[in-house]
């Protein structure tokens, strides 16, 4: 295997872990904040669909990322009013979210099957983003070095700031936060709306940047795996970051491994390893119960004030 | 209002009461009621979508004579069953079942409804009432091959594939031999994705390929993820089911195209006049349900009068996707020289020729 | 004028079983005219959809057949929801029964005689509690949110069923298509006469009243709903919250495989990769709309398999796309969950002149 093949499985690596990194780094806060919203495939695809429409009709893809982040947060916003205004069941909402996602998306996207955009210019010139060597660093689209941005953002707002203590403090005792005088169902807003906003966002990374295009259900179910991805990373920013990234390394090696004609194990083995390490590493957590690396203690528990 | 249509309808139903069965036969001096039953929806791009077009198609040509209805997205399985069997009820007389995973749906319901006729696409059961249509699809693959081996440097294709059914192998061995007649080394490397439509997932596949030697990518799956892939690197890859040249104005170079109306309008007048029988139908580019998408400009005078060349000696039948020698992935030899595989070789074809690494 | 929500000292009972019907409604009203504002025939779709099915006779044995699954699975989960375990694999559970079930047939492929049947449900049974043991397991002895695992035993329930169907259960004679043999007459659940409804239909109709007379009447029955209500209470009156969680996932699992199995040896006729159509997450709607209640469940169940049925109908009758069902069920959920305050709160108007007063 020369350099030229290692850049490029490289590069792969990283194309197919961004959008499930975005995906989980929203859905983290969310569940940080104490809400399980299973809704994630369903505000992707809003993502998606929304990104590519309003592109293919500006011809402006950083409007369109714009436009997949906006409504990735409608669409969590009425999750939220469903679960923090009225207290409804998160499980059940959030699947609710997902039919909805997915029969919106397919609707709305109907007039725009077949149909291509153009995709980002790199921010970068081409000497490096075309250079043999350097793309590695500098050949991708503004989107990667949006999501690893955001997961040091995120990191970083969760463990160093005020408003992230306060969000998780929320997340891991709702009745205790809100004696101190925080606003539970406002953090919990606030938490879920950042969620849709990434979704979307992730959405539109597949119709805009990896296939542009736009099909009927184009994230194929990687909604889910962004949601054990979290799970899998333990609630921690940095893991997810490296979590993603081996799921796509995993994923892109096993078909390289068959085109070149080696086939070690049977794929759908490979297709069913997230989930499966995800279960493997929750038991490992509770086995060693180390604090801080739990399940948020309120998660996907309701909160009504009681006054 | 619309209740009123409804209701009026519900009352000359019932004034038609007398028959047994409201439906089958029931209007049969109206025009002749066709339905449709898809796999996708009618926008995919692809395998539903050429058969919309062939709809479509039917409707230009008889015109008012007939009425057709279609149902998208219809799972394979008891939902199909259900489907088929409401379509048969509401008086359908012709109703056509576009997807392998119908097979066994339409059999039951066709078993039911002995008077209203059924044509299954790409499977291998037949009844009194229940026929099949596929499409010799090799043949397009043939043509692929030839250009291929002509525009290839590396002498070796990616071959995105779904599941390894006959159909599948058959392009993938077709594609290969008509590549190594331009290019006697031409290597084609087959890449599984367990799946007919997984745009992220082809996408990476297609990546993949090119990483490990290939320059040109042909595909049995359906989404155009990887056309834009080759695109996106800079090289080449054929279309499926449809010109799919608008994703990859640059990379896709033909495509094979279904053109299912010429089979429909020849079926839907065999009822009109009285004529229809079941049967197997195999067609092939001579027929004109395959055709070559137009080539790229791209695809050098010579090549494309080579590719030509391949479709018109299948055409009038002076050459044959699979004639001999063929020798396997094996080396063990098929088929001697101076004869071509039959169909039923071909139906039943599970081992790959001499160059193909799967 | 100010709304405010004021906490019932307990739960309504009239609106527990008004707010579906509340939301059915508003589904209804809302459906029309979003979709005549999108350009489709708005009344017609709803008409279509949640009318036709149930004045047109023919189409009955269709909900039958559809809303069979759906009930058999949300009776299983609305045990465990009611004890708060939150069982969302139930289509995993569903296809490892189904898997189980087959696994029998093929086994026993060939043979003929009256036990096979009877063998593949338990073998279906049997899968799906097996499935569901995974996640009560890491539960009750890791402490596992049993949410996450379940549902992540979904997919990989999936893909054992891809590596089956693509590999060792494959059909020898069916020229390497990804399904498997076609099960034999006994193989096979009964017909009646010339319908679409096999003998799951019933059975599925018979259990949900037996569960409601379970739940009812019996002490299993109250046990479940003390440790729903008060988890704690429940601990101090000799309640095992262990027990409890291992009865909800086993239940949920049991029915979800027969549920399983009874698709197999009936619609199905043999297993195909594309078994798995989302019955385990749609019955989790169903359980809901249903209440929770045997009976309820029944009525959402065929709700549902209403806006299936019709869903179709709308395609043929006025075009309506197939994605428009998706939004019309969700509606329905959203509508549901959005009234189900009502259950628990009263809407109280305030007038600023009261709220002066009361401050």
């Amino acid at each position: 295997m020369n350099e030229t093949i290692f850049i490029s499985i490289l590069m792969t690596v990283v194309g197919a872990s961004t959008p499930i990194l975005l995906a989980a780094l929203g859905e983290l806060v969310v569940e940080k904040s104490g809400v399980l919203n299973l809704g994630v495939e369903g505000m992707m695809l809003i993502g998606a669909v929304t990104g590519f429409a309003v592109t293919s009709v500006s011809g402006s893809p950083l409007l369109g990322v714009l436009a997949a982040m906006i409504a990735g947060t409608l669409a969590a916003m009425i999750f939220g009013y469903l679960t923090l205004s009225l207290t409804a069941n998160q499980v059940a909402t959030g699947l609710a979210l997902t039919i909805f996602g997915i029969g919106l998306s397919s609707l709305v996207g109907e007039g725009y099957v077949g149909k291509t955009v153009d995709i980002f210019d790199s921010i970068f010139p081409a000497a490096l983003a075309e250079h043999s060597f350097l793309r590695v660093l500098f050949g991708y689209s503004p989107v990667v070095y949006f999501s690893i941005f955001m997961t040091v953002a995120v990191a970083w707002f969760l463990k160093s700031t005020r408003p992230g203590l306060i969000l998780r403090a929320v997340g891991e005792s709702d009745s205790s936060a809100h004696s101190i005088g925080y606003s539970v169902i406002g953090v919990r807003y606030a938490a879920v709306a950042f969620g849709g906003a990434m979704a979307g966002i992730a959405g539109c990374y597949y119709s805009l940047v990896l296939t542009p295009m736009w099909a009927e259900q184009l994230t194929a179910g990687r909604g889910w795996i962004a949601l054990a991805l979290v799970v899998f990373a333990a609630w921690r920013p940095g893991r997810l970051l490296l979590g993603a990234y081996l799921f796509g390394a995993v994923m892109t090696f096993e078909l390289h491994a068959k085109a070149a004609g080696f086939s070690l194990v049977a794929p759908e083995f490979l297709a069913a390893m997230p989930y499966l390490a995800t279960i493997l590493v929750l038991a490992l957590i509770s086995l060693r119960k180390s604090s801080g690396s739990q399940a948020p203690a309120s998660l996907a528990k309701p909160f009504k004030p009681s006054t | 209002m619309a209740f009123i249509t409804r209701r009026s309808i519900i009352k000359s139903a019932a004034a038609a009461a007398t028959l047994p069965l409201v439906g089958t036969g029931a209007w049969a001096a109206g025009p002749l009621k066709i339905a449709f039953v898809y796999l996708g929806p009618i926008g995919d791009h692809g395998w539903t979508y050429a058969h919309e077009q062939g709809r479509q198609d039917l409707i230009k040509h008889f015109g008012n004579k007939i009425e057709t209805t279609i149902v998208e997205n219809v799972a394979e399985g008891p939902d199909a069953e259900r489907v088929i069997r409401n379509l048969a009820k509401q008086g359908n007389e012709l109703i056509f079942t576009t997807s392998f995973g119908y097979m066994n749906p339409t059999l039951k319901v066709a078993k039911r409804f002995k008077k209203v006729k059924f044509e299954h696409a790409t499977g291998y059961q037949r009844a009194k009432n229940m026929a099949s249509y596929n499409a010799r699809f090799y043949e397009g693959r043939a043509v692929c091959g030839t250009i291929a081996g002509h525009m290839s440097k590396s002498g070796v294709a990616g071959y995105i594939a779904s599941f390894p059914i006959p159909e599948v192998v058959q392009g993938i061995n077709a594609f290969t031999l008509a590549a190594q007649k331009v290019n006697p080394d031409f290597k084609t490397n087959v890449l599984w994705v367990s799946s007919w439509y997984d745009p992220a997932k082809e996408a990476d596949s297609a990546k993949a390929l090119i990483d490990q030697g290939a320059d040109i990518i042909a595909q049995h799956t359906d989404s155009p993820a990887a056309l834009q892939a080759c695109e996106q690197r800079g090289l080449m890859a054929f279309g499926q089911g449809w010109d799919m040249s608008s994703f990859a104005p640059k990379a896709h170079l033909t495509a094979i195209q279904n053109k299912w109306g010429v089979y429909y309008i020849k079926r839907v007048q065999a009822v009109l006049d009285g004529s229809w029988s079941s049967g197997d139908s195999w067609w092939g580019m001579k027929d004109g349900i395959l055709e070559m998408s137009a080539f790229n400009d791209r695809i050098p005078a010579d090549v494309q009068a080579a590719a030509r060349a391949t479709q018109a000696a299948i055409i009038d039948g002076s050459g044959h996707a699979f004639d001999g020698p063929i020798i396997d992935n094996e080396g063990k030899e098929r088929l001697a020289a101076g004869s071509h595989l039959s169909d039923k070789d071909l139906h039943a074809m599970d081992w790959y020729v001499k160059g193909v690494q799967s | 004028m100010l709304l405010n929500l004021e906490l019932r000292r307990e739960p309504s009972r009239s609106m527990l079983y008004l707010t579906p019907v509340i939301a059915v409604l508003l589904t209804m009203i809302v459906g029309a005219i979003v979709f005549t504002l999108i350009g489709y025939d708005g009344p017609g779709a709803v008409r279509e959809i949640f009318l036709t099915p149930v004045l047109d006779t023919n189409y009955w044995q269709d909900l039958g057949v559809k809303a069979a699954p759906l009930i058999l699975i949300a009776i299983g989960l609305s045990v465990g929801f009611r004890a708060n375990v939150w069982n969302i694999g139930a289509e995993g559970q569903y296809i490892f029964g189904a898997l189980a079930g087959t696994g029998v047939a093929l086994a026993t492929w060939g043979m003929e005689g009256w036990w096979i049947l009877p063998l593949m449900c338990l073998a279906g049974v049997i899968g799906g509690m097996v499935y569901a043991a995974i996640p009560a397991f890491l539960r009750t002895r890791l402490r596992v949110n049993e949410i996450l695992t379940s549902l992540m035993m979904t997919y990989v329930a999936i893909q054992l069923l891809n590596y089956l169907m693509r590999g060792p259960w494959k059909d020898p004679e069916g020229f390497n298509f990804p399904q498997s043999r076609l099960f034999t007459e006994s193989q096979t659940l009964p017909y009646f006469g010339d319908t679409i409804v096999h003998l799951g239909v019933p059975l599925a109709f018979l259990l949900a009243i037996v569960a409601w007379f379970v739940m009812a009447k019996s002490v299993f029955g109250f046990q479940i709903r003390v440790v729903g209500a008060a988890p704690h209470a429940a601990r101090y009156g000799g309640f095992n919250a262990n027990t409890t969680v291992w009865m909800s996932l086993l239940i949920g699992g049991g029915f979800a495989g027969l549920a399983g199995i009874f698709e197999t040896a009936g619609p199905y006729g043999q297993m195909v990769p594309q078994f798995p159509t989302g019955y385990g997450f749609t019955a989790i709607i169903v359980a809901f709309l249903g209440r929770l209640q045997p009976l309820g469940i029944i009525l959402a169940g065929i709700i549902l398999a209403i806006s299936y049925v019709g869903g179709e109908i709308a395609q043929t009758t006025i075009g309506l796309p197939n994605a428009a069902t998706g939004i019309f069920q969700a509606m329905m959920l959203f509508f549901l969950l959005a009234t189900d305050i009502l259950v628990r709160y009263r809407l109280r108007i305030v007038t600023p002149a009261k709220l002066e007063r009361a401050s």
